[in-house]
């Protein structure tokens, strides 16, 4: 089960034509599938489109009574595979992923499609990770658009611009056989607005007419002579096609004031911040009233040149506000400048900063100096005075309370003290949060699932043997062959050691194979450490996290062991995200029906702490804090465990197994106690009790007898 | 142009704290009074306790009507034009201000005043928490208007999230144009935990309007005023110095008894200066007080100790709770405990070693609230008799001599280093590795001070060492350091060579 849940908000989706439909963005984009009669979705998780992944999980049901495909794909490139259905027939499809990354790994079942060309609608909507909050390296999806020549869509965003781009889109690629690539940034994924919803419709030619009356058509395939073909059908077929296209639906816009000689050229997705951009220089206001010209560019490959024409004529100067780079639209504009002869200035990244997210501080920044070099500036507004800015310390993100991975972490610190430090490969995923503090633990990561691979040059006999991590997500995307098959081929000598959580949880707890649960609709419960030695290890040793003591003597022999070959270690332990989301209920209606139940959490002796906060450095839990020495003689603040604990026990472990300090203790607290529970505890505490007292009465008298009270 | 109707809000968290909660509430109660709302956040690996932002932006459903068409809404907080900014923790207002989102010509900042430290500040083996004085005097600067106040104590008054103060604080702010009845329907309607919600939104609401007065926690004081021996000898010290040393016997007498209290004045006699007898006294007391099994189970067994833990952990009125408390005893620990000769006899012993040190191998779970965990944490705590004879007296002893030794040495003639000398102790604590990582660096700088004692610059170079010290584990930077002054020191393990040495 995901982390978050639309089984509520998908309601939503069987809104009809006129209805007012509110929601996030991603929902609207599903709407919009349904409106425009997709037959199959497809998919894989990862920020910002793992809520659309959840969305399209959740209404399933919708989906199959519209005879809807959905499936949660194995990886991009299942999904991108996925969209060999609309290259027959007539078909629309959709697949989504995380970009650039998950657009790498579909690259090459994408260049395939592109280059055969499509009957029915393909759009694979990609999410932009790019900028604030971004956990991934800063490319441009544009670019594959460019190589494939697949039409790039970049809508304004608001839902109904949004909305409109998922129907056209299916449109534009039918119109000119080509697969189309919806790009959404990350806040207009998680954008909440309105729009006004239109009837679902049920796809006409269904996937069963597909099964039942296959067609075959050998030059859609991609094996010469057709590929040559292909070439020349995309130049001069189907990229005209699609320029007509776009032209006579007018996909590009024409915003602000209708005449100028002074323009401004935007990619659709950054238009809201160019508006409020301009708003803030008096060159604006709140409905988008522009004092200047705007083209707004929702559709950025391909670029259609006597659009480009028209609004660069009779203009002195033009500004283009192009997010990313290489600054391919701006290189491809001055081509088209160029080769006409215009003399238009275009100002791009001379203006505004080539390098980062275009955030409306950015976009305005570059504004002013081209407005103030225009004199489009009527009056000159100060900017707001900045502070000089407070120190505060940086706020990494890091593993949960109670994560299950961070005993992992502390075991391979252990290590470390025990045999000196050794190369670690690390991953994709929640674990890869090792390498920030308090861990620090990790060399290179060389993609999703590549843990192991990323460790293959190190394949000679040396002193130290290198760790790689995998995570159960990147073993079933393709650690299991990439990673674990290559090392059993390659007969290496290194050790890996996969975090098996139930779910892929850095991208939302969505269920994966090896999930514990059972799940209504998918197989899940296949175990790792199956898949593991199917593919020939013989050295697999399965091991709980929490347990600290067996995680770090089963790491250190398999660090040490003198048997060769390969070693997977697989370290169980539920996400404790996902496991507090599934738990917490069930446990408080429990105690509220009146069952005797037990909940565990954990507790600093402020007065034996001592302050030198190892625990924090060798465990990183959030519940694990700081609180002020209660000791007026010591001036360190000592460590204290907040309301948050989950009871986990990783502190304690950690407190035994690096015999750190004697100040840790579990308390068990007991709901509902029933008779047997009063009795001793009662027995209990009125003979510690008599005890305690008198123990206590001696060190006060010795107190008195001291004078000192 | 004309001027715009929007309102601007930012609410800056840490992931995980409620935020989308918060964000819905605003939304849900914008559309319900007549404006559009638009909201949008960053969810991803962001929200995995890191520092997190949200955008809402509102607008008048009426002017859009009178306009004809939609208004385009910004997705992300902009420096210099958000309205409102609402904030979890204090450095994240602070994070705010920095970013330039709070302005003093419009932004009302509504944040809490407590802290949710950083890993940075946390894993420190010092102090490493910065100065929240110095980011509070940062927002009060940049805001136009301010409401400040520790929601997290709201949170656990009401038992309700930390969303529901915040949103009670942004009623009370009245930097809204909805009324107090209006935020109160949208948190019913949401249906959720509605009466803790509700109670959180109270006291939210009665501290922006400053209704709440903030209550002094009362300090708890076990020391009477009346004379006795011990406090007379102390009367004519500088009043710093006295309510150290006052803690100090306390501690002491609490520790051992009223003889061990006077070995402790004695001590202190040599010192007259005030500075330097304040630090010698507090570490003294501490290190006199030094931490061993006898002390731990001790402590662990009061009746004081079962209190704290019921008031921190919250269980409720009668509510039943055991402890379970984690000990590891080393064998060093064992023989520490012993009489010096035996102890140290069977420490250099390789054959009482292998004979007992399995006993030792593995971490222990004890329950002081059962009657077998208490009497065997009593039984230990009742060695205090023979503390003074056991060799972990004697080593620290020994030490202590050695150190306030050198602190004397310096007193007249180098009042800065003895001043130094006498903060070192600073660095040993803890038990196991800790404490023997501790004494590496303490003794390591002391050895220095013997060979150096005469160098120009030696207080500055202790107080650098001390400070390195606290740096990190691997003591990279300590022996750095140290390695300047002398290169055979550098990287040793154990106790250096110094006169407190065993």
């Amino acid at each position: 089960m995901a982390e978050r849940s639309f089984k509520k908000e998908v309601e939503k989706l069987k809104l009809g034509a006129g209805e007012e439909f509110r929601g996030e963005g991603i929902l609207a984009v599903t709407k919009g599938l349904l409106q425009a009669g997709v037959s199959y979705v497809g998919g894989y998780q990862g920020a910002p489109i793992s809520h659309l992944m959840d969305v399209l999980s959740d209404a399933e049901d919708i989906m199959n009574e519209l005879n809807i495909h959905f499936e949660t794909s194995a990886s991009e490139a299942t999904a991108a595979a996925m969209l060999a259905a609309s290259v027959n027939y007539p078909l629309r499809g959709a697949v989504t992923w995380k970009s650039t990354v998950g657009t790498n790994v579909a690259s090459d079942a994408l260049a395939n499609a592109a280059s055969g060309g499509v009957k029915g609608g393909a759009l694979i909507i990609v999410g932009e990770d790019y900028g604030e909050g971004s956990s991934i390296m800063q490319e441009r999806s544009h670019a594959f658009a460019m190589k494939s020549q697949i039409w790039l869509l970049d809508p304004r965003p608001n839902l109904t611009s949004i909305v409109d781009a998922v129907e056209t889109g299916f449109e534009l690629s039918e119109a000119s056989n080509t697969p189309v690539m919806l790009e959404l940034r990350i806040r207009a994924c998680h954008v909440y607005g309105r729009f006004t919803a239109k009837d679902n419709k049920r796809p006409e030619f269904s996937i069963q007419d597909a099964m039942e009356n296959p067609v075959r058509d050998t030059s859609r395939i991609v094996l010469p002579p057709a590929s040559y073909l292909h070439e020349k059908e995309k130049l001069e077929k189907r990229w005209p096609a699609a320029v007509e296209f776009i032209k006579s639906r007018k996909l590009n816009e024409h915003m602000g004031a209708a005449e100028g000689d002074i323009g401004i050229i935007v990619q659709g997705g950054l238009y809201n911040s160019l508006n409020r951009a301009m708003e803030l220089l008096d060159l604006s206001n709140d409905f988008g009233d522009a004092t200047l010209p705007i083209y707004v560019m929702n559709v950025t490959y391909p670029i259609v040149d006597d659009e480009i024409l028209d609004f660069m004529e009779g203009k002195k100067a033009v500004l283009l506000v192009e997010e990313g780079h290489p600054n391919y639209i701006e290189q491809q504009l001055n081509t088209i400048l160029r080769q006409a002869g215009c003399d238009t200035v275009l100002n791009g990244k001379d203006m505004i900063s080539d390098i980062g997210e275009y955030t409306c501080d950015v976009i305005k920044k570059g504004l002013n100096k081209f407005a103030k070099e225009h004199e489009l500036l009527k009056s000159q507004k100060a900017d707001a005075q900045s502070q000089t800015p407070v120190e505060i310390p940086a706020r990494p993100v890091g593993f949960c309370t109670g994560c299950p991975e961070r005993p992992m972490f502390t075991a391979i610190q252990l290590v470390e003290k025990d045999i000196g430090s050794f190369h670690i490969s690390a991953d994709i995923g929640c674990h890869l949060f090792s390498i920030l503090p308090p861990f620090n633990i990790g060399n290179t990561t060389m993609g999703y699932g590549l843990g192991w691979a990323g460790a293959s040059a190190f394949n000679k006999q040396a002193k130290q043997r290198t760790l790689s991590i995998m995570g159960d997500g990147g073993f079933w995307h393709n650690g299991l062959t990439s990673g674990v098959g290559n090392a059993v081929f390659n007969q290496t000598d290194n050790v890996l050691m996969i975090v098996d959580n139930n779910y892929s949880a850095a991208t939302g707890g969505q269920d994966l194979m090896s999930s514990k649960a059972e799940h209504e609709k998918r197989s899940t419960q296949h175990d790792i450490a199956t898949a593991v030695k199917g593919v020939g290890v013989t050295w697999v040793k399965e091991v709980r996290t929490y347990d600290l003591v067996q995680m770090h003597s089963i790491l250190l022999e398999a660090m040490t062991t003198k048997v060769r070959g390969p070693k997977v270690i697989v370290a169980q332990g539920e996400c404790q995200l996902n496991r507090q989301r599934r738990v917490k209920p069930i446990f408080n209606a429990d105690v509220k029906a009146g069952k005797r139940m037990e909940r565990d959490r954990f507790y600093v002796d402020s007065d034996t702490c001592t302050g030198d906060h190892s625990c924090i450095r060798m465990s990183g839990c959030p519940s694990l804090t700081l609180k002020d020495n209660p000791d007026p003689l010591k001036s360190d603040p000592v460590a204290y465990v907040d309301n948050s604990c989950v009871g986990c026990g990783h502190c304690g472990e950690v407190a035994h197994a690096s015999v750190l300090c004697p100040s840790f203790s579990k308390v068990t607290l007991v709901y509902n106690e029933n008779f047997w529970d009063r009795f001793k505890s009662g027995l209990r505490s009125s003979l510690i009790g008599m005890l305690q007292s008198a123990a206590e009465k001696k060190r006060l008298s010795r107190l008195k007898k001291a004078g000192l009270i | 142009m004309t001027k715009s109707n929007r309102i601007s809000i930012a609410i800056a968290a840490l992931g995980g704290q409620g935020g989308g909660v918060l964000s819905g509430w605003v939304v849900d109660l914008a559309e319900a009074n007549g404006y559009l709302a638009q909201y949008t956040a960053i969810a991803g690996v962001a929200q995995r306790t890191g520092a997190t932002i949200y955008a809402i932006e509102l607008f008048p459903e009426e002017q859009i009507k009178k306009h004809g068409s939609e208004p385009v809404l910004s997705l992300m907080p902009i420096a210099g034009d958000v309205d409102i900014c609402l904030s979890s923790e204090l450095i994240e207002a602070g994070r705010a201000v920095n970013r330039g989102i709070v302005t003093a010509d419009k932004t009302t900042l509504i944040a809490s005043d407590h802290r949710v430290y950083a890993i940075g500040e946390k894993e420190q083996m010092g102090d490493g928490r910065i100065d929240s004085d110095a980011v509070r005097d940062a927002i009060k600067k940049a805001a136009k208007k301010l409401i400040l106040f520790n929601m997290d104590e709201m949170v656990l008054k009401s038992g309700s999230v930390i969303s529901s103060v915040l949103f009670g604080a942004l009623a009370g702010s009245g930097a809204l144009p909805f009324s107090r009845e209006k935020f109160e329907e949208t948190i019913k309607k949401s249906g959720r935990a509605v009466n803790t919600n509700l109670a959180g939104f109270d006291l939210g609401y009665q501290n922006a309007k400053g209704s709440v007065s903030v209550s002094e926690a009362p300090c708890a004081q076990e020391f009477s005023s009346k004379s006795s021996p011990l406090l007379e000898r102390i009367e004519n010290m500088p009043d710093e110095a006295r309510a150290i040393v006052t803690y100090g016997l306390h501690r002491l007498v609490d520790y051992q008894d009223a003889d061990y209290a006077e070995l402790y004045l004695s001590r202190l006699d040599d010192f007259k200066e005030q500075m330097l007898l304040s630090d010698v006294a507090r570490h003294l007391a501490l290190w006199m007080g030094f931490e061993d099994i006898i002390r731990v189970a001790d402590l662990k067994t009061r009746v004081q100790r079962s209190e704290k833990i019921a008031s921190e952990i919250r269980v409720s009125e009668n509510q039943i709770w055991y402890g379970h408390d984690y000990f590891h005893p080393r064998y060093a620990e064992f023989t520490d405990t012993l009489p010096a000769s035996l102890g140290r006899m069977m420490a250099r012993s390789s054959i009482a070693k292998s004979i007992f040190s399995p006993f030792f191998s593995k971490g222990r779970i004890i329950r002081p609230k059962t009657i077998f965990g208490y009497l065997i944490l009593r039984s230990v705590a009742g060695l205090r008799f023979m503390r003074k004879k056991s060799l972990r007296y004697h080593t620290e002893n020994k030490r202590i001599i050695s150190w306030l030794d050198l602190v004397k040495k310096y007193a007249d003639d180098n009042p800065a280093l003895a001043l130094e000398i006498a903060r070192c102790p600073r660095l040993i604590k803890g038990y196991g590795e800790t404490h023997a990582r501790g004494i590496n660096r303490f003794s390591a700088i002391m050895a220095y001070v013997e060979k150096n004692g005469d160098a120009k610059g030696i207080a500055e170079k202790i107080a650098e060492l001390r400070d390195a010290a606290l740096l990190g584990e691997k003591g990279t930077e300590f022996n750095h350091i140290l390695e300047k002054g002398m290169t055979d020191h550098a990287q040793q393990k154990g106790e250096f060579t110094w006169a407190g040495s065993s």
